[in-house]
């Protein structure tokens, strides 16, 4: 056993977090979400320049990472700093664009030129990954799919359907025809768009696609669970500076020992939601992957919930404002729940998992 | 010991029930069962029906043109108006300053400002928190400073709620530095439109605009205005307190959530069958209507241990508690039952803007979830009260 990261992970985390500090503050990704575009190109370039996006692919793939540590890794700070760029599209349609051989689209995935997007949730199909109504017949895809992260960015979605052989993958340009999208912003400060498709022209990518879309978002949640982390550690890091700089009666508020109680709690679960990351991103890709994730994904909503509710009482009043930095923290860990399967999905997910 | 509502209560009851199906505007409950924001004009319009029938000031003596409930005709109002979804009454001027002055205000503040409450004529809001004063509200710095027939109000409020809307705000107010903290602070009524006065609006997390930064420079407030004695606001601004927690298990609050909770939870589609039907959520549900139940029971026990048009005592700050907790709960379910829906984030102010990304009703819940973590917050924090009821029910 080594818990310590490897030199060239240790490096990849100081310089994220090195150029994330410098280019987020409260205010900057306060503008940014008020933005129509959502999140910074200048800054995603970038992180494509530092090899962000190309930690998240194995050296095969044009990248110098893809094991669960890296994603893990990547997303943590993206989580510590509030970032908004589409780092999660790269990783599940970058990730599945690999696997189906499309390399040149992997490198400029990679290069931060080309922004992918997967489209597989529907309206009525809570967190199930199955295509239920979009069908594909003859090379024409029509249908509805909810929560596209970062569509209206996109140059390509990637889209699940119902086809003659079965669940599969087919890839769509933007401003194909009969494509539409109803862009909103999401409550963790992302953006995301309805997209209906009405006998829209497809490119058949992969039929039989359930097994590697459900591989895919299994890295995609050990992701957002990473994000959530880092989410956490701000939050945590934030809340003890209030408490002691905030005076009430006379004394800062850290000098009540019911308040030091609470906080010791919230340090422990933080360490807790340390250890679920670190084992599902040890166990990614191994037989024991799907009960880590979900194990994991059930604890770490158990804990954001708890740390996004401690914080925003234990600050009082400034801990309810937007202008704040607390308030996009405490939303994206929360908001992160309804994400590849809430607390409770998981939690039913693993008890099925650990009978067999 | 007797579980069942008396006669009187019962035909109490029924009249309430009538005078909503008839009085209540459709416009006005359908907002309110939607989570959609309601104007100034919408609450002006509901106080003024209710007084119009005699049924605003339900706490208020019948001698100041209240209806003088007991607590469990407060309780059979609230439960009927909620479960109809009409507004809530604001209760600035009608459960806080409305009992301060009954009791501690001249006869002439009296005349002139408990009917104006009551016709709407004033909008209140209140004035006691500081940047610098939250929990610890004795150390507030905002001064009044006699000078012949005025004082002159220098300083700044905060997250004074519908301050935006408000004409008049009641303020604690420092009249005596030099005096212990609790000693030196006074109760002051402002009139807003005093020149000096401004407001200005504090954005919430889930982007709604209803507390404001109220800022005083050199506003002249007539000596007329001060209530009771000088450098005693702290007793009465303590007397408001418990005045307020009058209605703050939010009994009516939590059973309307629920029933909404339910609704969506029915409507819900989970795998094959319906949310309803998945264990774990019908677990949760069930645990949190089984502490309503009890805390509906427990709400009338503390209550009714007042008096007729009385304050409940300290152990009313058990009630904030749980009432709060349960509240939030019913929340975060709800947040819950949408699954991925509750993502979509689209400001109230773009109406239709929401059409076809997700079911009507998802449409307040997550903001509803965010706003709701003040309730823990404002009103003494649950942190606050739970000293009260170690220190002033359990003398620890
Ligand atoms: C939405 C909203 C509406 C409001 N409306 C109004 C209004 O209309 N008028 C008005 O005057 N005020 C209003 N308030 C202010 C509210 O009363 C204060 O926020 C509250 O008193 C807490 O003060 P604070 O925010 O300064 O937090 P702080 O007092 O700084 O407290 C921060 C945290 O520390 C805890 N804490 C503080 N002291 C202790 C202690 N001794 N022991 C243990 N824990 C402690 C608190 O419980 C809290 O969790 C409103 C607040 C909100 C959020």
């Amino acid at each position: 056993m080594n818990f310590t990261l490897t030199e060239d992970r240790q490096m990849m985390q100081d310089s994220l977090r090195r150029f994330l500090t410098d280019r987020y503050s409260a205010e900057r990704r306060g503008a940014l979400i008020a933005a129509e575009a959502g999140f910074d190109r200048d800054i995603w370039r970038d992180l494509a320049d530092l090899g962000a996006v190309a930690a998240l692919f194995g050296e095969d793939q044009g990248g110098f990472g893809g094991a669960g540590f890296d994603i893990a890794l990547v997303f943590e700070e993206l989580g510590r700093a509030g970032a908004l760029e589409p780092m999660m599209e790269a990783l599940i349609a970058g990730g599945l664009l690999a696997e189906m051989g499309h390399g040149d689209l992997v490198a400029r995935i990679i290069a931060g030129e080309l922004i992918v997007t997967l489209a597989y949730l529907e309206p009525d199909g809570r967190y199930d990954l199955s295509p239920r109504t979009t069908r594909l017949t003859e090379d024409r895809l029509s249908g509805h799919k909810s929560l596209v992260g970062h569509a209206e960015a996109a140059d390509l979605f990637l889209v699940t359907a119902l086809g003659p052989e079965g669940v599969t993958l087919a890839l769509v340009p933007r401003g194909a025809d009969g494509l539409s999208l109803t862009a909103y912003p999401t409550a963790d400060g992302m953006r995301a768009a309805e997209l209906r498709l009405d006998a829209t022209p497809a490119n058949t990518l992969l039929t039989g696609a359930l097994p590697l879309l459900e591989r895919h978002i299994a890295r995609a949640t050990l992701a957002c669970m990473a994000d959530t982390l880092g989410a956490m550690e701000t939050a945590m890091a934030l809340t003890i500076t209030h408490l002691k700089t905030r005076q009430q009666f006379g004394r800062p508020l850290g000098k009540f020992q019911v308040l030091q109680h609470r906080m010791a709690d919230l340090a422990i679960e933080l360490e807790q939601a340390r250890s679920a990351v670190i084992n599902a991103a040890g166990q990614l890709g191994t037989n024991q992957e799907a009960r880590h994730i979900s194990a994991a994904k059930n604890l770490m909503g158990r804990t954001a919930r708890l740390m996004a509710e401690e914080a925003i009482q234990l600050h009082g009043g400034i801990g309810m404002t937007a202008e704040y930095a607390l308030a996009h923290f405490a939303k994206r860990m929360v908001m992160a729940d309804h994400k590849f399967g809430d607390e409770d999905h998981h939690l039913a997910r693993f008890i099925a998992l650990s009978a067999t | 010991m007797d579980l069942t509502y008396t006669a009187e209560e019962t035909a109490f009851r029924e009249e309430v029930r009538a005078f909503l199906a008839e009085h209540l505007p459709r416009d006005l409950s359908e907002k309110v069962r939607l989570g959609r924001p309601l104007s100034k004009q919408d609450h002006e319009a509901w106080h003024s029906i209710l007084n119009g029938r005699g049924w605003l000031a339900g706490n208020w003596p019948k001698a100041f043109g209240g209806a003088e409930w007991t607590a469990t005709e407060r309780h059979i109002f609230e439960e009927e108006t909620t479960r109809a979804h009409a507004p809530r009454i604001v209760p600035f001027g009608l459960t806080m300053l409305g009992p301060v002055l009954q009791h501690f205000g001249t006869k002439a503040q009296q005349e002139h400002f408990l009917p104006r409450i009551l016709n709407g004529e004033h909008w209140w809001c209140q004035g006691y928190s500081e940047p610098g004063a939250g929990s610890d509200l004795a150390s507030l710095k905002t001064r009044a400073v006699r000078d012949g027939d005025d004082y002159v109000v220098t300083g700044q409020k905060t997250w004074t709620t519908l301050g935006q809307y408000a004409n008049w705000i009641f303020c604690l107010v420092r009249t005596d530095p030099t005096a212990k903290a609790q000693e030196g602070i006074s109760f002051l009524l402002i009139d807003m439109a005093s020149p000096g006065v401004t407001v200005r609006p504090i954005v919430l997390l889930d982007g709604g605009a209803e507390v404001n930064e109220v800022f005083f420079h050199d506003v002249r407030v007539p000596v007329a205005n001060l209530v009771g004695e000088e450098n005693k606001g702290w007793t009465y601004a303590k007397f408001l307190l418990t005045h307020e927690r009058t209605n703050i298990a939010g009994i009516g609050f939590s059973n309307a959530g629920l029933e909404t909770l339910k609704r969506i939870a029915h409507a819900e589609r989970d795998g094959a069958g319906r949310l309803i039907d998945n264990p774990l959520f019908a677990a949760r549900l069930a645990r949190v209507e089984i502490d309503l139940m009890a805390l509906s029971t427990t709400n009338l026990r503390i209550l009714s241990a007042a008096a007729r048009g009385q304050a409940p005592g300290a152990d009313s700050s058990m009630l904030k508690v749980k009432g709060t907790v349960i509240r939030q709960e019913i929340n975060d379910l709800t947040r819950r039952a949408l699954g991925p829906m509750a993502l979509p984030f689209v400001s109230e102010g773009l109406e239709g803007a929401n059409d076809g990304i997700a079911p009507d009703y998802a449409r307040p819940v997550t903001a509803q979830y965010f706003n709701n973590r003040k309730l823990s917050i404002f009103g003494g924090s649950n942190e606050v009260q739970r000293s009260i009821i170690a220190k002033q029910v359990l003398g620890l």
